[in-house]
């Protein structure tokens, strides 16, 4: 009496196309470029911003279609990626509460 | 797949004598004998975690620091510490407890990854040997804290064999996590979702997530501090531009929540024990399956509680005492429906149960002391005090052992397909509570007092109470060896258990005791709701030892 | 939530060598061994977390410092670097994309390149790392950091602090590259098995899971060029 559950066959049997692999591996190659010509421009505490938003941008790009995250069913893998940032910007951010507060008075 | 086969004498083949030898244990893939293993060497590590707790209160029965020197008595905090909490606390209960139950209170086969589950079993073996070396070698005297510069600049001590054995403990513990939160997503049987799971698994469950998200960090604490000792690098060190508190921010980001590593497992075994022997429904399940999660997840805000008087702004300080303060919540909530299922319930007072009534009140204890620590004006004047130190063990030993205890009386049945002996039992549970309480309770008044932790000498006046604190620790030693002897004693001798000697509700308790090797002769399909006891007929006769 | 699977338990003969006796199927198999690698990805995560946490500290506070010692690591074998790990992950996509199709040489191929690219970037950071030896850069005895702050001629950087910023490249890239020889060792065992013809379209777990590891790695790495190499440099 064996019925085959829904989820069964939920990590991707999407097939990358090669067409799209190597539009994403262009892209980031392309943005790497601009990571490394945007640190020659003085554009003050944004430089941080900005090469960390464009690795942000490389990092999801890497794990929305290199990953196959985009075409998995399983709703569990995003949870398990927005968890582990969630936790790791605990860390960061409670730490940053007393290292970034010593000096005020 | 192996039904009920009758071997000769009429012994039913299960999972203890399906196969012989040393090898069939040593690379066995089934959950349950790979639990036993864990419970031999845990055991084996609790008793030298003692040892030293023995040695530690010998020490401190007299104010001068006769016994042992300064520098030795560092050793023996130490070492108890470290072997305490990593050896034994946060492996015991998913490791022996969870790993034989939760498959079969699931209704799978086995864990999702059997041979990691195996693995995780020898890196706690080859951590444990790490921490017998460096016992053996002489010990670490940092305190089970590992504080900087102290570990990293000025010890002579085997700072680094202490650390490899934690990382390595670590990273069992991680894997056995992981294998957890993938065998309760993926392995459970037709029927059992989510909302009739026993909250033994829904504890191991929050139990996992911490495992997973937060031990890695001390994993990566551990690696920068053998690196800054063996390099001098400068990275904690202030005379290098180094923060001492960076350490102290990344140690307790794990180990806060390793307290509720510690902790939650026994409160999964608490509310099985419980929901038994008052034979009713767990009042309010899905807030005490939400309490679960919210303590592990509240669990990460909170641990520059630990840091209060250390140096952190002021700010931080009061972010974190806040926070503090809200962990209790859910902790409360759950002692709260404990109490309520017990409530017009038909109470049985088997050892189990004794167990749980003693974790009640020695958790909750426990629990609102840490509420006095947590306040930062109280903090300043009991922190790094016997006051801390009697909190943790009330939570830690009154709350988690007791429980680890209850688990252990409450499947042994299962587990061995053995009764122990009831009368001993019950002795050996008010032997325990009674060693506790006089072991730990006078540490309360001793650190409001104003006695410091760590130190080998004390004034005077601290005598009386520190006599009592060591006459009670005789007690409890008692207490715990009894149980050793009696199970022992039950493998040989004790009666033969039936399939549900307490009348409990579980898919384990279906199974024969002990279960065959892969759990069930066909797969379950659930059909009731958990603790379904309005439908479970009483046990046919109260099972006594003889 | 229900994800549970139905199984048959007695009688089941399994024709698939791969599906271990405690799965019922092999999609149920499939699912584990996939939220067990994320699983353990998460785990990466924070442990990796620790070094950030180190590094985003003392960056704030010795921002200077950091700067200049960052300006003494050359921006463009990190580029190149940065460049030959995507590459990889272009790489082991079409390797997954080769197993799925039941392309066995192709596989193999791919999985050969990844291997090739990720010695390429152990080989050009042994060389980064020559070049700090050279330098006095490696924290320890022989450390020594004689620099300007950026843009203040005047005002040389504290030693103490440019070291920290080391101490913290060396264990982060380090780790990065522990991993990165976890990775090639892993892959060159995939690649020996993909060659006797293990994968085929029905099984090739282990190649999309060693896959997601490698993405991983890249992704570390994604995070780090910026942060380590990239302080300041417009100054």
């Amino acid at each position: 009496m064996a019925n085959h559950s829904t989820t069964e066959h939920s990590t991707s049997e999407h097939i990358s196309s090669i067409g799209s692999s190597i539009t994403i591996w262009l892209i980031l190659l392309v943005c790497t470029g601009i990571t490394v010509g945007a640190a020659f421009i003085d554009l003050g505490p944004l430089n941080t911003v900005v090469a960390l938003s464009i690795a942000t941008f490389k990092a999801t790009l890497v794990v929305l279609f290199f990953m196959h995250v985009k075409y998995t069913h399983e709703r569990l893998t995003p949870l398990v990626i927005v968890s582990a940032l969630f936790f790791l910007g605990l860390l960061l951010s409670l730490s940053m509460a007393d290292f970034g507060t010593r000096g005020w008075h | 797949m192996a039904t009920a086969a009758v071997v000769e004498q009429g012994e039913r083949e299960n999972y203890l004598n399906a196969t012989y030898g040393l090898k069939s244990w040593l690379l066995t893939v089934d959950h349950k004998r790979i639990a036993l293993l864990y419970l031999i060497s845990i055991t084996f590590f609790f008793f030298i975690g003692g040892f030293f707790a023995l040695l530690i209160r010998l020490e401190l029965l007299t104010p001068a620091g006769d016994l042992v020197q300064s520098d030795t008595y560092n050793k023996l905090f130490t070492m108890h510490g470290q072997v305490m909490v990593f050896f034994f606390l946060i492996p015991a209960v998913p490791a022996v407890l969870g790993n034989f139950l939760i498959p079969i209170m699931i209704g799978a086969k086995d864990l999702a990854f059997p041979r990691i589950n195996l693995l995780s079993w020898y890196l706690y073996i080859i951590g444990g040997i790490l921490m017998l070396y460096t016992i053996l070698a002489g010990g670490a005297d940092t305190g089970w804290t590992f504080y900087t510069p102290l570990s990293t600049e000025f010890l002579n001590t085997h700072v680094i064999t202490a650390a490899l054995a934690v990382f390595t403990a670590g990273f069992s513990s991680i894997l056995t996590g992981l294998n957890f939160i993938v065998t309760t997503h993926r392995m459970r049987a037709p029927g059992m979702t989510w909302n009739r799971l026993p909250l033994f698994v829904w504890a191991h469950y929050a139990t996992s997530l911490i495992q997973v998200l937060g031990t890695p960090v001390l994993a990566i604490t551990i690696v920068l501090v053998a690196l800054e000792r063996l390099f001098h690098l400068g990275i904690f060190n202030p005379a290098l531009g180094g923060d001492p508190l960076l350490f102290q921010h990344l140690f307790w980001f794990y180990s806060h929540p390793a307290v509720y590593i510690m902790i939650l497992p026994g409160m999964g075994i608490i509310s099985e024990v419980v929901c038994c022997f008052s034979r009713k429904r767990i009042f309010g399940y899905k807030a005490m399956a939400l309490a679960l999660l919210g303590i592990a997840v509240v669990g990460f805000l909170v641990w520059a509680h630990h840091m209060f008087v250390a140096g952190i702004s002021l700010y931080a300080a009061l972010i974190f005492s806040l926070l503090t303060y809200f962990v209790g919540v859910p902790s409360a909530v759950k002692v709260f429906n404990w109490t309520a299922t017990m409530y017009k319930g038909s109470i049985r007072y088997d050892t189990p149960m004794l167990y749980a009534f003693g974790f009640i009140g020695l958790f909750t204890m426990g629990g609102l002391t840490g509420l006095f620590l947590a306040s930062l004006g109280l903090d300043v004047h009991v922190t790094d005090t016997y006051f801390v130190v009697a909190h943790f063990h009330y939570v830690m030993v009154g709350g988690m052992v007791v429980a680890y205890l209850a688990g252990i009386h409450f499947w042994w049945p299962k587990i061995s397909g053995r009764m122990y002996p009831e009368g001993w039992g019950k002795l050996a549970a008010l032997l325990v509570f009674v060693g506790f309480n006089l072991t730990f309770f006078p540490q309360f008044v001793l650190g409001y007092l104003g006695m410091p932790r760590r130190y080998h000498a004390y004034p005077p006046e601290f005598q009386v109470l520190n006599v009592l604190s060591t006459a009670g620790a005789t007690v409890l030693a008692v207490g715990y060896l009894l149980p050793m002897v009696y199970f022992l004693w039950s493998l040989r001798y004790g009666k033969p258990a039936p399939v549900n000697p307490w009348g409990a509700a579980g898919l384990e308790w279906q199974v024969p005791s002990p279960p065959p090797t892969f759990n069930f002769d066909e797969q379950p399909v659930v059909t009731w709701e958990a603790y379904n006891y309005d439908e479970i007929p009483e046990p046919e006769e109260v099972p006594v030892g003889q | 939530m229900d994800n549970s699977q139905v199984a048959v338990i007695e009688g089941h003969t399994h024709d698939n060598p791969a599906l271990l006796h405690h799965f019922a199927t092999e999609g149920q198999q499939k699912n584990a061994a996939s939220l067990g690698m994320w699983l353990f990805l998460a785990q990466e995560v924070m442990f990796f977390g620790g070094l950030f946490c180190a590094y985003l500290v003392y960056r704030h506070w010795y921002y200077g410092d950091f700067s200049a010692a960052s300006e003494t690591i050359a921006i463009l074998p990190g580029a190149i670097n940065t460049a030959v790990l995507i590459c990889s992950s272009l790489t082991v996509v079409l390797a997954v994309r080769a197993a799925q199709l039941n392309k066995r040489l192709q596989l193999v191929f791919w999985l050969l390149a990844t291997i090739v690219l990720g010695l390429a970037f152990l080989g050009i950071k042994a060389f980064e790392y020559y070049e700090k030896f050279v330098e006095h850069h490696i924290p320890g005895v022989n450390f020594s950091f004689i620099e300007h702050l950026p843009n203040q001629p005047g005002v040389m950087a504290n030693p103490h602090h440019a070291e920290m910023f080391f101490s913290l490249y060396f264990a982060m890239t380090g780790m990065h590259a522990l991993h990165m020889i976890i990775g090639v060792g892993l892959f060159g065992f995939l690649a020996f098995e993909a060659w006797r013809g293990k994968y085929t379209s029905e099984y090739y777990t282990p190649i999309e899971n060693s896959g997601l590891y490698w993405h991983f790695v890249d992704i570390i790495w994604i995070y780090l060029f910026p942060l380590i190499y990239l302080i300041d440099r417009h100054r």
